[in-house]
């Protein structure tokens, strides 16, 4: 009896798992198969779950109609960078404050914690007319700076937790030998929880390369355009391309999709560890 | 911030060290999150267009006044409520489920996982344009399943007809919001210690009893906080809704997010903008208080 339970119990696992599998990933796949049918067949009914003749046409025409190679270097310039920013910024702060108590320490984790709840777009037109004071329109710049700003409390707080999970013991061991702090910080301490850190760095990389509204607001200009800004373009008033659009969207998921299959784990236990300890 | 007075006394190494830690952090979020959510609240207040910009003065409530007679506003801020509550019940309900059947270890677990998390990695822009495709009226994939499977008689505009354009967007946020409950209760549960299941194998409990008498309380302190920053990050998350509809048609798809960006992007009126903004925090500092309050977890927030 107790067997019949249990094997009914794991083909209804089976089962919902399965309906999972697939709920989860037919958007992925039909954007995918809508980008490798030809124009007329993306429009035509009845609607083919595999394209009859396999085309790469539509990833063709992006190159032709838009300058989508330098989208695409624009985006990694501006992403790997910001990322690279917030990484450098939030390693000294998440580091002092978790090894610190000190007058002011819990208002600056208030602060920081406080930032996540700001609807982000009421302080977009102050944004902007900074941004056009500095003269940074249409400059790459303008995302990297607001970028690593704006990842820079989030980050903090999820480095701070793996800082707590390593003992204090082992830089003051590398001081007593003679490390200044921070020489003891970049040489003992991160090559400890360089998880943490590639974890960190990942999560802002995916971050910057998603973002749309502020690369919408700051860039208009054809060689600054990022991923996200030229995907906004096809959409018109009343229409979409959809055959661009759908080669554009596989093409801009392609990245954080990789790294994700191969970092999943780090990702994955980099954000429930770090946020654990918040 | 209170570390500038530091600075007057002779500094030791050490709170030197400190200071410089913290300067570039301290000085980026400052100047490029702080000083414009400030900016921006003060905009409420006034009468700020980007028609006019010569023409900007101190107005008092008269944006708020302005914002609570349109329609679009009061509709905005009761499809933001069903925008944040169904979603994230939905997306918890699915989510939980979805972790419990992957906290034993099988084979291939792990390539699962790869398969039904990987939205995580994705964009909200991007999600709302291919759920938009597939939602399609008249050659979207979803009506044609339907139609094959006989749930359906004739194609639905799933974002044309207001009938249908909130749930449409709703169910795509869901989708989207599934894979980050399960990541996060996944490891929850695995931090649970198999001799609490144990010794209530023994007491004679079923799963229905661990269920709710070891596993919902030991990772009770997850659940909290993960549904509270869930409603916050939903309440101001205007992406998917924006590359689905833009709040259309006719305003039955707006939530306040996505109506202060039509003021700010479309029509030009930061002024009312930031008032519908000011709105948006109030409401968010009323729940998270309520919230703290409601499950005693004030000690959560606490460093």
């Amino acid at each position: 009896m107790r067997h019949r339970f249990q094997t009914l119990g794991t083909s209804m696992k089976v089962l919902v798992l399965g309906l999972f599998l697939i709920v989860m990933v037919f958007p992925l796949y039909w954007i995918t198969i809508t980008s490798l049918k030809p124009s007329d067949e993306i429009f035509s009914i009845p609607l083919k779950y595999w394209p009859a003749n396999l085309s790469f046409d539509n990833f063709i025409n992006i190159f032709n109609i838009s300058n989508f190679h330098i989208y695409i270097m624009n985006s990694l310039i501006v992403s790997l960078t910001a990322a690279l920013a917030v990484l450098m910024v939030a390693v000294l702060s998440a580091y002092v404050l978790a090894r610190h108590q000190f007058r002011g320490s819990k208002q600056i984790m208030y602060a920081f914690f406080m930032t996540q709840m700001i609807p982000a777009f009421i302080g977009f037109a102050p944004l902007y007319i900074m941004m056009s004071h500095f003269g940074l329109l249409n400059k790459l710049y303008s995302l990297m700076i607001v970028y690593t700003a704006g990842l820079i409390p989030f980050c903090t707080i999820m480095l701070r937790g793996f800082f707590h999970r390593i003992p204090s013991s082992l830089e003051e061991a590398a001081m007593i030998d003679g490390c200044s702090r921070l020489t003891a910080l970049i040489r003992v301490i991160l090559p400890v929880m360089l998880p943490g850190i590639a974890a960190t760095f990942i999560f802002a990389f995916v971050q910057n390369w998603n973002e749309l509204f502020l690369s919408i607001m700051f860039i208009d200009q054809e060689s600054s355009k990022t991923i996200p800004v030229a995907m906004n373009g096809f959409i018109t008033k009343f229409n979409i391309d959809w055959g661009p659009m759908s080669s554009g969207a596989v093409l801009s998921v392609i990245p954080t999709i990789i790294i994700f299959a191969f970092c999943q784990k780090l990702i994955v236990g980099g954000l429930t560890q770090g946020a654990e300890k918040g | 911030m209170k570390n500038t007075a530091k600075i007057k006394k002779p500094l030791s190494g050490q709170s030197k060290f400190i200071f410089f830690c913290l300067l570039p952090a301290i000085v980026l979020v400052g100047m490029f999150t702080f000083y414009p959510f400030f900016r921006g609240i003060g905009m409420a207040f006034q009468k700020y267009t980007l028609f006019d910009l010569t023409d900007i003065h101190f107005i008092g409530l008269e944006n708020f006044r302005t914002i609570f007679a349109q329609p679009q506003f009061l509709q905005a801020l009761s499809n933001s409520f069903y925008w944040v509550f169904i979603s994230l019940i939905c997306q918890f309900v699915i989510g939980f489920i979805l972790a419990l059947l992957l906290k034993k270890p099988f084979k291939g677990r792990g390539i699962y996982q790869g398969f039904v998390f990987y939205s995580w990695a994705m964009s909200g822009f991007l999600i709302g344009i291919i759920w938009r495709w597939m939602l399609n009226g008249q050659i979207g994939v979803m009506n044609d399943l339907l139609l094959k499977v006989g749930l359906i008689e004739e194609r639905i505009g799933f974002l044309s007809d207001p009938k249908w354009s909130l749930a449409s967007v709703i169910v795509a946020n869901i989708w989207y919001g599934i894979a980050f409950f399960a990541i996060m209760l996944l490891a929850a549960l695995q931090s649970i210690p198999d001799d609490l299941y144990e010794s209530a194998g023994i007491d004679g409990a079923n799963w229905l009893h661990k269920l709710f008498y070891v596993t919902i309380p030991y990772i009770m302190p997850t659940i909290i906080a993960s549904t509270l920053l869930r409603v916050i990050w939903i309440f101001n998350f205007p992406d998917i809704i924006y590359a689905m509809t833009n709040g259309g048609p006719a305003g039955s798809t707006h939530i306040l997010a996505t109506y202060m960006m039509d003021k700010i992007m479309f029509g030009g009126d930061y002024g009312q903008a930031a008032a519908a903004g000011v709105i948006m925090i109030i409401l968010l500092a009323m729940y998270t208080i309520f919230y703290l309050t409601a499950t005693k977890s004030g000690k959560g927030a606490d460093f």
